[in-house]
């Protein structure tokens, strides 16, 4: 299917846009050990936003992969996992802050290195939401792509070193118009000592309908549920 | 299976300057000094309070679910635990638990997350975001939906799995047990006492809450 679009997005580098309904965002690991975060928010309604403990109780997960949908705070479907070649992508790490970053892997500045100064995902996304009209305040638990955090009987949080290996892709499909907020800084409980960020690609393409058989709409029925939620809103927001 | 660490507070009721009990299903706001001592207390047992914390010399700056596990490298809450910001702030520490856990990833219920678990017509039924939206209109400033963050559910039991499952419990409070949360810097607190009837976090049966609050 025809690319509609692309970009690279470097280490510590981050990007938010609007990406209309029906679209898929291909995502794809240029180097061993990516994280990304990411965010969405309703395009036509900067007030509903991914919702983690939403998604997670609704399919009764700690983790997300094929199947899984991005559901909003409002009950709907705003993006599904379509494809992933990974079992396990990460949405209870959370984001790194500066005071981590600065902690973690030693300060770095513009002044003294460039373009290579350590970003935060706290200032990354800080600065994509401020662009959207948004706040701080609106900082919500983001999802890490790519990432995998297994918790033990006693509630205890291990990062699974080299889950994600180079060439590992995973695919969205936008279920909303959103306007996705990405930042491509290090998973807050990566142990690495050097800066671990990658480069990821990312490809967006037009998504075929979705049929009746989909596998995503069918994975459970609280995901038809969030689906028939969607296509509901489109009904009164949509000619 | 998980060892659970219970801590008795030496507090008396007879020493609290604020005595309340908060009947299921109503919210909650109230502000906190610094060393205030707040309590929760599972009156009648399997009741879950879903509550959210702000500081408020800046209540832009709301509870971050994800900031104090991470910090504490552990999803469930308990005696020690410290209760984080999205700054970074510390707002709070909890100072006795009997319960012994308490969950941070099962969120408030909704109106429209019902629709999702249980069924299209659950609409109508009460639930805790809207008490979240009802306190917070109440008590203008600048508040907005924008400022319900995942918040805190004392009580209540949402297991995660090693596979990657979450999974609701049973209840391991009872009734008479009780969290108790000292404040580090002035803290506003809002509290959802669950009217959630569609599953077993209230017992179907959906109870009041005593709220306790002490100088130290
Ligand atoms: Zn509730």
């Amino acid at each position: 299917m025809e690319n509609l679009w692309n970009l690279t997005l470097g280490s510590g580098a981050k990007w938010s846009g609007i990406i209309s309904k029906g679209k898929l965002i291909r995502i794809r690991a240029l180097e061993d050990g990516a994280n990304l975060s990411g965010l969405l928010f309703n395009a036509g309604n900067l007030t509903e936003s991914y919702n983690m403990p939403d998604t997670l109780k609704a399919q009764h997960t700690s983790r997300l992969t094929r199947g899984n949908v991005l559901m909003s705070d409002n009950g709907r479907a705003m993006a599904s996992i379509v494809e992933d070649d990974l079992d396990w992508h990460d949405p209870i790490g959370g984001y790194t802050t500066r005071q981590l970053t600065d902690e973690k892997y030693g300060k770095t500045t513009f002044q003294e290195n460039q373009n290579e100064w350590f970003r935060s995902g706290e200032e990354n996304l800080a600065m994509e939401l401020m662009r959207n009209g948004l706040q701080f305040r609106d900082m919500v638990p983001v999802f890490n792509l790519f990432s995998k955090i297994k918790v033990d009987e006693f509630g205890d949080m291990h990062f699974i070193e080299g889950h994600c290996k180079q060439g590992d892709t995973v695919t969205l499909r936008t279920e909303m118009d959103v306007v996705l907020l990405l930042s491509n800084t290090p998973n807050p409980h990566d142990p690495r000592k050097d800066y671990p960020s990658v480069p990821v690609e990312i490809e967006v393409l037009p998504a075929e309908s979705v049929k009746e058989d989909d596998y995503c709409v069918n994975y459970r029925p609280e995901n038809k549920r969030a689906f028939e939620n969607t296509w509901d809103y489109y009904k009164l927001v949509t000619q | 299976m998980t060892m659970l660490t219970k801590v008795k507070s030496s507090r008396e009721a007879a020493d609290a300057v604020y005595d309340y009990a908060l009947p299921a299903g109503e919210g909650w706001m109230y502000e906190l000094e610094p060393g205030q001592v707040l309590r929760l207390v599972d009156t009648e047992g399997n009741q879950a309070a879903d509550t959210l914390f702000y500081d408020a010399d800046n209540p832009e700056d709301h509870f971050s679910a994800i900031h104090t596990i991470s910090a504490q490298k552990n999803v469930y809450l308990t005696t020690g635990s410290k209760l984080i910001s999205e700054s970074g702030k510390e707002l709070l520490e909890i100072v006795a638990d009997t319960v012994g856990r308490h969950d941070t990833l099962g969120g408030a219920c909704s109106a429209q997350s019902n629709t999702v678990r249980y069924a299209h017509d659950r609409l109508p039924m009460h639930n805790c975001r809207d008490n979240f939206m009802l306190q917070l209109a109440k008590h203008g400033e600048s508040f907005t939906k924008r400022d319900i963050a995942p918040n805190i559910n004392f009580f209540m039991n949402v297991l995660v799995t090693p596979e990657g499952g979450l999974s609701f419990e049973d209840g391991i409070s009872g009734p008479g047990h009780y969290v108790e949360m000292k404040a580090k810097c002035r803290t506003k607190v809002l509290i959802s006492n669950c009217p959630q009837l569609n599953n077993p976090c209230s017992g179907f049966n959906p109870t009041s809450i005593r709220l306790l609050v002490w100088d130290q």
